[in-house]
């Protein structure tokens, strides 16, 4: 405040009046950040709360889980980490998951790039109902699916390999790669292509060269989605595989016995399946931030 | 976008249109050929004709197991999609917070379905379990084995944290996408946050809120894992979801006729719901500019 | 393929749908279909009246076959009629 002192009493009473204003709207937008702050910290351990839960109990050895319930471990152990790091049944089935999930990844990106650019550029026969239809694999319940599926595969000689596995989940992950990268893709304007064919490109040089990094952040966010959820299957990935290519998420079923659950092992093999996932969010997490509108609009 | 109408696209389809059919329509054609027979092993099998259909129609067990299920998915979308909302509005947009609450609001998704029903067995035990214990402490009498509506609340209230999380995702993707120039014409308009939300936020989120909404729809239909886990169906028959039904009829009892009909009914009533939904909103966006165009 | 236990009447259903879609498909290179407004509230293609179609003839069947005392030739009948409707003014 450079400008001189108010001298009439009407002119005092406004200026303070401004600043009371000024004062009280600062006042009202500090608290509602704190009030912002406070909601997400609040929902923030409702999610890791569970989460805390599970990583307390894996450093816990079964005594003490079943003695008497402890907010942190007071006889701090690894040794339901080292039992699975030194039994080969046990960390492979981490292996054997990670393979179908990279594989799953790998032909399912692969085969809805095109597939997608299709439905993002071009108008043909049936362009609409093939849409439809590829959600609908989305929503086929998987129960009564598990005995035909097992016979399928069974009968091509896939049964208990990783590319059964791969290949069943592209099912519910291809339509989802198509969907989300259909959206990245109509953002492109169309006339990128067209200069591109103007320039002496041919369609794949061009797919590749130009109009794949133009969507790169898409096919991150795609790639994330492809993981989550071929990652977190168990139904399909049980039934269809045995010893050579178990996942880890039917290998923990092993933990509950005849004479009581494991519940420590249990613990430190759940919380193992929890790292790649945060190892994925933490590599795509900027192109979540830099923002997408999904959908065909 | 003006689409060109090129037959020759059908090309960039047909990889993955192969790989898809290859795995949807023989097991669908299969169920399809189960449903009508009563299958003992290939070459001992009796044409029923639509015998099942009838049971499984006018079976009460499952008529009860398919209004839960509505119920179900009924409540969690009502908390969820709200939620996933809010959580997108207020979480922070820059700087190490935000890197930092996106991997940790994400985190729920990306843990294998059986194992977000062991960690919730494992955090809702009375004995060795945080909320178990922690709600008999305060002197209520928490249990998921004995009371259905503890049980009922529990599954909910795992979904929520399960999935809660994808729509906020989602959301917060679309409201980043938002161009800032936006924002500054509705601050000189002098907007209210509401006006701001109704009129900038919410369009610009229905494409990934469709998605969302759908998505979850779809998902919480066939929830499977979780509530086996949690509360393998029970008290009684209080959380016995349509998969669940059907996985007992079609492994446990190897009812394969019976269960085949059951999953063909229930395929047809996803498939109705989802349908409508799409096409309403699919319609509902189509405004003059683009008509004519898909 | 014997585990896929085919029946001659769902072997039937199935060349039914096939032929139906290699039909629109020709049907649409002959003369491309454009949306309309008919008796139902949203416009449609012709490939939208023939999904349209099959669902709710899904649906009449299984009325008839689980709450009818009446033979399901008769939900035949009626959702063939009812397709040819759709068709003609949907």
């Amino acid at each position: 405040m450079s400008d001189s002192l108010p001298t009439t009493p009407q002119a005092v009473r406004q200026r303070v009046a401004v600043q009371d204003y000024r004062r009280r709207r600062k006042a009202r937008a500090a608290s509602i950040t704190w009030r912002r702050r406070g909601l997400m910290t609040a929902y923030i351990v409702f999610v890791l709360l569970p989460i805390y839960w599970l990583l307390n109990m894996s450093f816990q050895s079964n005594t003490e889980i079943l003695g008497g319930l402890t907010l942190w471990p007071q006889d701090f152990t690894l040794e339901h980490y080292t039992k699975i790091f030194t039994d080969s049944t046990w960390y492979m089935g981490y292996v054997n998951s990670m393979t179908y999930v990279l594989m799953n990844m790998a032909i399912s990106i692969v085969v809805a790039l095109p597939a997608a650019y299709a439905f993002s550029r071009f108008q043909f026969i049936g362009d609409k109902h093939l849409f439809f239809w590829l959600l609908t694999n989305l929503m086929a319940p998987p129960a009564v699916f598990l005995l035909p599926y097992f016979q399928l595969y069974y009968t091509v000689g896939l049964f208990d390999t990783h590319v059964a596995v791969a290949l069943a989940h592209c099912l519910f992950n291809i339509p989802l790669a198509v969907w989300i990268l259909e959206g990245f893709m109509s953002s492109v304007p169309k006339e990128v292509d067209e200069m591109a064919y103007i320039d002496g490109y041919s369609f794949p040089k061009f797919f590749v060269k130009i109009f794949l990094p133009m969507i790169r952040s898409g096919i991150g966010v795609t790639l994330f989605f492809l993981f989550m959820f071929s990652w977190v299957e168990l139904l399909l990935a049980r039934t269809l595989t045995s010893t050579n290519a178990q996942p880890i998420a039917s290998i923990m079923t092993r933990t509950s016995t005849a004479s009581g659950i494991d519940w420590g092992t249990l613990a430190a093999a759940g919380v193992l399946t929890i790292l790649p996932g945060i190892v994925v969010v933490y590599f795509v997490r900027n192109h979540i931030a830099k923002g997408f509108a999904l959908g065909r609009t | 976008m003006n689409k060109v109408r090129n037959n020759h696209a059908w090309w960039l389809i047909l990889p993955m249109l192969l790989l898809v059919a290859f795995s949807a329509i023989i097991p669908l054609m299969t169920v399809v050929n189960y449903s009508v027979q009563d299958v003992f092993d290939p070459y001992t099998r009796f044409f029923t004709g639509t015998e099942w259909f009838q049971v499984m129609l006018n079976d009460p067990a499952l008529q009860a197991a398919l209004l839960r299920q509505f119920a179900f998915s009924l409540t969690i979308l009502a908390i969820e999609v709200p939620l996933g909302i809010g959580i997108a509005l207020i979480m922070p947009k820059q700087g190490w917070q935000a890197s930092a609450v996106l991997i940790l609001v994400t985190l729920p998704l990306l843990i294998p379905w059986n194992v977000v029903g062991s960690i919730w067995q494992i955090f809702t035990r009375g004995d060795i379990g945080l909320m178990g214990w922690g709600l008999r402490e305060l002197g209520y009498g928490y249990n998921i084995t004995r009371s259905p509506a503890d049980a009922w609340a529990t599954i909910v209230l795992m979904d929520v944290w399960h999935w809660t999380p994808l729509i906020a995702l989602l959301c917060y993707s679309g409201l980043r996408a938002i161009p800032e120039a936006y924002y500054q014409a509705a601050r000189i308009d002098r907007a209210s946050k509401w006006a701001v939300f109704r009129f900038i936020q919410l369009p610009k989120l229905t494409n990934v809120l469709v998605i969302g909404i759908l998505l979850r729809f779809m998902h919480s239909f066939m929830i499977y894992a979780e509530p086996f886990v949690l509360t393998g169906g029970g008290p009684g028959s209080s959380t016995t979801f349509l998969s669940q039904s059907l996985t007992t009829m079609a492994i446990g009892q190897q009812d394969l006729g019976p269960s085949a009909a059951f999953s063909l009914i229930y395929f047809l009533i996803i498939l109705l719901v989802s349908w409508v939904f799409y096409t309403a909103i699919m319609h509902r966006q189509k405004d003059p500019t683009t008509q004519g165009e898909r | 393929m014997s585990w896929m236990v085919w029946t001659v009447p769902t072997a039937v259903f199935f060349s039914t749908i096939a032929a139906m879609l290699a039909g629109m498909t020709a049907w649409e290179i002959v003369s491309p279909t454009v949306e309309r407004n008919g008796f139902l509230p949203i416009a449609t293609t012709r490939g939208d009246r023939l999904f349209i179609g099959l669902l709710s003839a899904a649906y009449i069947h299984l009325i008839v076959v689980g709450f009818l005392p009446i033979s399901i030739w008769f939900a035949l009948g009626l959702s063939i009629v009812w397709m040819l409707v759709l068709m003609h003014w949907g």
